[in-house]
């Protein structure tokens, strides 16, 4: 039984983030891959130029550590990125029934949906406020202070949102609106300077569609984790 | 894991187990995806990261 409900929450991650990575093929990718012919010009001080003749591929794909093994472009780099969003899908989609186990308030075909919405308020809209979905080549603050910032704005806005689903008590409410808040008055990590080579129109289409993207993902993941819950549901929240 | 019984209602410490199973699972998937520094980890999910909105470089 066990087993049974881990498997169907992950499969109906992989399905939502498999559509995902169709979505990131089409719209988001090719941003990407737009933004990095800029990033040379905004990094070039702190990646060295590889030499012209054998360039071509690492230049692209191993453009910013330029350290380890790295997908060629083409369908290695496809497919890799197909992976990790279905693994990704897989990853939220755990986490979300994980949640539901461990407070006992079910996931089901009719509320999947709002699973999924809050996970996207908490997971994309929230950290979205202070870090927007970056393109390569744009300035950015140290990495490990923003993925401190991203962890803790996601957690404290998940939080947040479970005290106001859960509770009804003033205090909760109260509670749930300094976690939303907090790390919005602390502020994410910013950079020194905005500027960079890549077009303004570029970075703002991005964030658009990542934006979009990611609110499709997560209303396909918790309608698929409602609909692969919710025949186990009596038995699951049995407790 | 316990028998596979076909229509066995989860006790609560199952539950709370599965739950934590699945809460290790998915952090852990997200940490490899999203934010692990590891060379190949990053060059493999790098347009992913950059997708879901995850800091990245």
């Amino acid at each position: 039984m066990i087993g049974r409900v881990i498997l169907a929450a992950l499969l109906a991650g992989i399905a939502a983030g498999l559509i995902m990575g169709a979505i990131q093929h089409v719209r988001l990718t090719p941003l990407i891959l737009e933004a990095e012919t800029y990033e040379s010009q905004s990094h070039s001080h702190d990646h060295a130029a590889p030499a012209a003749g054998e360039a071509a591929p690492a230049a692209e794909a191993g453009h910013d550590h330029g350290e380890g093994w790295a997908p060629a472009d083409g369908w290695q780099r496809t497919l890799g990125t197909t992976i990790t969003a279905a693994l990704q899908g897989a990853a939220f989609a755990a986490v979300l029934a994980g949640i539901s186990l461990l407070t006992g308030l079910p996931i089901t075909r009719e509320n999947g949906i709002i699973w999924g919405l809050c996970g996207f308020l908490a997971a994309t809209v929230a950290p979205a406020a202070g870090l927007p979905p970056e393109l390569p080549g744009l300035p950015a603050a140290d990495l490990m202070t923003r993925q401190i910032w991203w962890i803790g704005t996601t957690a404290a806005t998940g939080a947040g949102l479970y005290l106001i689903a859960a509770r009804r008590e003033a205090w909760a409410v109260a509670l749930a609106i300094v976690l939303v808040a907090l790390p919005h008055v602390i502020g994410a990590p910013l950079p020194v300077t905005h500027e960079s080579a890549v077009p303004p129109y570029l970075a703002a289409t991005f964030v658009a569609n990542s934006i979009a993207a990611n609110a499709i993902l997560w209303s396909l993941l918790g309608l698929f984790l409602g609909l692969a819950l919710n025949r186990h549901a009596r038995d699951i929240y049995a407790t | 894991m316990t028998a596979r019984t076909n229509s066995l209602s989860l006790s609560i410490s199952q539950r709370i187990a599965a739950g934590l199973a699945l809460l290790f699972v998915g952090l852990s998937l997200t940490y490899a995806v999203g934010f692990s520094s590891l060379a190949v980890a990053h060059n493999t999910a790098h347009d992913t990261r950059h997708a879901i909105g995850f800091p990245c470089h």
